[in-house]
């Protein structure tokens, strides 16, 4: 048997930048409420959100990503020539196939290896897992990792459940190699018994049909139920939390940033209250401005974080990110 | 085994910790929703809390029926049999 050559990868791999792009169009909840009977105090009081951003329609997935990717690439302090692998974490992007991680990579200028992954909300920590062991194992030097949604495109706007929650957006991160460990282990996993949560209510061919039982013709919406996601995110996904600052060795005290999917507020707060966060921890909130763009929320809360000073450069901030399949993963790293 | 005025005192201490909501307006004649403004979200809350304070489990689909504070504790005292 002939022996194989094999790749040996950086012993470390970290994030080197962070960018984001967030759509012009700022909604206040006062733009919603009719449409689903609501007010604006039930939405805040529900959800903590006050205004989402909803893209126009110059502001396509793959225009969003290019936009955050660009920032994050230049923060870096690289060249988009030298990112040789793109993963794209969206569930948005309504053309089937190609991936769009491939019109990127060619918009910024790069022939890198390019795929989109699918795991919703938690798409981008699935993707900053994917980057960290890439770089590791040397199949890839830098890694750009894109969470990016256009639910606007797939939302009911008469949907009590779900209209007033979810936005657009997109948040890019860049990973390559690291003296010191700037990834965590991730954490990770599924449970496909609660596959309906969090769903796509109709199969694409139930909207076409037959020609002997046409389909509804209406574009599928996103649906959830609210309360046992809130049960399971709160309080499953906060155990999560604590696993992976096990996994890396982390206490709560030595914990600077807290950056969890942005879904709801009180998602948010029941967290850490289960988490016990110490008050010295700074947690993401930028629900409340943003709206819950899934895949995105990540990227965006931290680019943020950093932006206002909240996270600074070197500070141990633990990401998590949960949501339809159910999915979720959760790891610790280091802020750029 | 805990008595009603025990189970009631310890929800009654949950409910305060979730909601906000003063442990001594929490009787058993109180509704959440109505007297207490314990939105579902928080209820949420309160049963996850309940759960590992009481030792018993409450199904989702339960939830609904936990109407008032005595509703609860009943439940609680049957679950915990």
């Amino acid at each position: 048997m002939a022996a194989l050559t094999t790749t040996t990868g950086a012993p470390h791999a970290a994030i080197l930048g962070v960018g984001a792009y967030r759509p012009v169009r700022l909604v206040p909840n006062s733009d919603v409420v009719d449409a689903i009977d609501s007010s604006d105090e039930w939405i805040q009081q529900r959800s903590g959100i006050k205004t989402r951003r909803w893209a126009g329609p110059e502001e396509s997935v793959q225009m969003m990503s290019v936009a955050a990717s660009r920032l994050a690439i230049e923060r870096a302090g690289l060249e988009p020539g030298q990112i040789d692998c793109v993963v794209v974490a969206t569930v948005s992007h309504l053309l089937q196939t190609p991936a769009v991680a491939t019109a990127i990579a060619h918009e910024l200028g790069t022939d890198a290896a390019a795929f989109d992954i699918s795991a919703a909300c938690s798409g981008f920590c699935h993707g900053v897992a994917l980057a960290s062991d890439i770089v590791r194992a040397g199949s890839a030097r830098y890694v750009l990792v894109v969470g990016v949604e256009r639910l606007t495109d797939i939302l009911d706007l008469t949907d009590r459940g779900t209209a007033f929650i979810f936005a657009d957006g997109a948040g890019a991160a860049v990973v390559g190699a690291s003296d010191t460990p700037g990834i965590g282990p991730v954490v990770w996993g599924s449970d496909g018994e609660q596959f309906d949560l969090i769903r796509q209510r109709e199969d694409w061919r139930d909207v076409v049909g037959t020609p002997d039982a046409p389909g509804s013709g209406v574009m599928p919406h996103l649906t959830m139920q609210g309360n046992p996601v809130f049960r399971w995110a709160s309080f499953a996904m906060a155990k999560i939390g604590q696993q992976a600052l096990d996994a890396a060795g982390i206490t709560l005290d030595e914990l600077d940033v807290f950056v969890p999917h942005q879904a709801n507020m009180r998602i948010i707060d029941a967290m850490a209250r289960s988490m016990k966060l110490p008050s010295t921890v700074k947690i993401a909130r930028d629900v409340a401005d943003q709206g819950n763009t899934s895949a995105a929320s990540v990227p965006l809360a931290l680019d943020r974080m950093i932006a206002e000073g909240d996270a600074k450069s070197g500070d141990t901030a633990l990401l998590i990110a949960f949501g339809a399949g159910l999915s979720y993963a959760a790891q610790v790293v280091t802020v750029p | 085994m805990a008595t009603t005025e025990e189970i009631r005192a310890d929800l009654a201490d949950i409910v305060n910790e979730v909601a906000g909501v003063d442990a001594d307006d929490v009787q058993l004649d109180k509704s959440f929703v109505d007297d207490l403004d314990v939105d579902s979200l928080s209820m949420v809350e309160v049963v996850v809390a309940a759960e590992e304070k009481f030792g018993v489990t409450i199904p989702d689909d339960e939830v609904k029926n936990l109407k008032t504070v005595g509703d609860a504790v009943a439940f609680i005292e049957r679950s915990q049999g």
